[in-house]
């Protein structure tokens, strides 16, 4: 692990691989819990574990730097399932490139676990991992100035749920009804780093 | 309806409700928000006897006009502008009493450009994730102030205590922000991280609550290739592919693919709030505070 220093209260773990910055981020939340650890905000991302508003980050830098990456935490929580209708209209271009027909692609992203790696963009959106490194798609060439909210959508190695109706430039392969952000609701995000998600196919 | 409550006569080109903001959620994606200017913030709610972090406005550049339904105390901070109660001259930077339904007008900012107006028993739109902050990034909160509009004001506490004016730094006419390097610097040439820290950029008219954008000398990166998505703090400088550094204020994205070439200190956010566009701006590097 390496750990970068970030101004002078936080600091950018860096580790290389998303499997390892979930499991670190786990680790991190624990030690939180638990009172070993005193942190403001502990924000995961595609390869690293931001920790700020550390007390001591030269500290926990010298210590971190000198422990292995944690193991991946037991897999112990439940599975949300998002009801959704594969009707994107990216759909085919998706299919191309994954060489299957648009029935494949429902069939594939509905049989797959994902695990939340990390959120960012928009309150309550989240980076879904899970589908095989062959499933990794482009980005649109050119984004839509409307993603409608509810849109189950696709980008390099990540699928996403757009909170509410937003620019976007992810390939858009479907439709949910899930209300995945709602500030009068606790939690206000369905969706938080570590959550297991199951997309169901309504037919 | 209660009297306890603020009409809006005049809205202004942005003026928004404000407090501490809602650090915490960034692994959510909600970014912390909160006044950009929290000295001026803090010591307008002191002046009206307000509990640290109340909710008040902040205005921009144009200031604004309320009229208070009951008699309150206002007080009015940040960019000096002048200040009338229904026509008459008022006090900046100290206690205002404005009787019910007189007109407060906040005006332009004669330097700066964000002014912070304190009434007591502060603003008490409905708290979201315990914030009454308007967050432009992400629509959370309540929505900038628009003409005729009502707000409504909460109950005066007279338990704190109240001070009756205190000295406020002036708006920059310069701005220098002290940073320190990282924790991307190394995908910058050496010249591009000296040029950074040795010249001078001017403010951009660009920037909002969202980051404070320059112009000047553009970065170069040592390398091509794209940064994984990562977890941004407040004050980081990110460089896009343009070259321009923005400094990252309140509203700021919680993660970001634009590598981060140095931090801000915080204590030097307040002067950024207040920098006028066009004005230069200097990064002056300084040695990471040390604990350990």
């Amino acid at each position: 692990m390496k750990a970068l220093p970030v101004g002078d209260d936080a600091l950018l773990v860096e580790v290389s691989s998303g499997e390892e910055a979930q499991a670190l981020h786990a680790e991190l939340v624990r030690r939180r819990a638990e009172g070993s650890l005193s942190v403001r905000e502990i924000v995961p991302a595609a390869r690293t574990v931001l920790l700020d508003g550390l007390a001591d980050p030269a500290r926990l830098a010298d210590e971190l730097t000198a422990s292995e990456v944690p193991p991946a935490p037991p897999r112990a929580r439940e599975v949300i399932e998002l009801p959704v209708r594969y009707d994107g209209p990216d759909l085919a271009d998706v299919a191309a490139h994954w060489g299957v027909t648009p029935e494949e692609v429902a069939r594939i992203h509905a049989g797959t676990e994902f695990t939340v790696a990390f959120c960012g963009f928009a309150p309550g959106f989240g980076y879904l991992t899970g589908l095989p490194a062959r499933y990794d798609v482009p980005r649109r060439a050119t984004p839509r100035t409307t993603v409608p909210a509810g849109s189950v959508a696709l980008a390099g190695p990540y699928t996403g749920v757009y909170p509410r109706s937003s620019p976007g430039g992810w390939q858009l392969i479907g439709t949910t009804d899930a209300v995945l952000w709602d500030h009068a609701r606790v939690p206000a995000a369905l969706l938080s780093p570590g959550t297991r998600v199951r997309f169901v196919g309504a037919t | 309806m209660t009297d306890r409550a603020l009409f809006v006569v005049r809205a202004g080109a942005l003026t928004t409700v404000q407090d501490r903001g809602r650090p915490g959620h960034a692994h959510l994606g909600v970014p912390r928000s909160g006044a950009l200017d929290g000295p001026a913030a803090d010591l307008a709610n002191r002046l009206v006897g307000n509990r640290p972090g109340a909710a008040l406005l902040e205005t921009t550049l144009n200031g604004c006009a309320v009229r208070p339904r009951s008699t309150v105390t206002v007080a009015v901070t940040g960019a000096p502008c002048r200040i009338t109660v229904d026509g008459r001259p008022a006090a900046w930077g100290a206690p205002v009493r404005v009787p019910a339904g007189a007109l407060l007008a906040v005006g332009t900012a004669i330097s700066g450009l964000r002014s912070y107006v304190a009434v007591s028993g502060g603003i008490a739109v409905e708290p979201v994730l315990g914030s009454r902050s308007t967050d432009l990034l992400s629509g959370l909160g309540p929505v900038p102030l628009t003409d005729g509009a009502v707000l409504p004001l909460g109950t005066p506490t007279p338990l704190h205590t109240r001070v009756d004016a205190a000295p406020q730094p002036a708006p920059p006419a310069e701005l220098v922000l002290r940073v320190t390097l990282g924790p991307r610097a190394d995908w910058f040439t050496p010249e591009a991280v000296r040029a950074f820290t040795s010249r001078a950029f001017q403010v951009s008219s660009a920037s909002n609550r969202i980051g404070l954008r320059t112009e000047g000398p553009a970065l170069e990166r040592a390398f091509e290739g794209e940064l994984p998505s990562e977890g941004m703090v407040l004050g980081a400088v990110q460089v896009p592919p343009d070259g321009r550094p923005v400094v990252f204020l309140a509203d700021h994205p919680t993660t970001g693919g634009y590598p981060v070439i140095g931090v801000v200190r915080t204590p030097d956010l307040a002067a950024a709030a207040q920098a006028v566009p066009g004005i230069p701006v200097r990064f002056v590097e300084v040695r990471r505070r040390q604990l350990s």
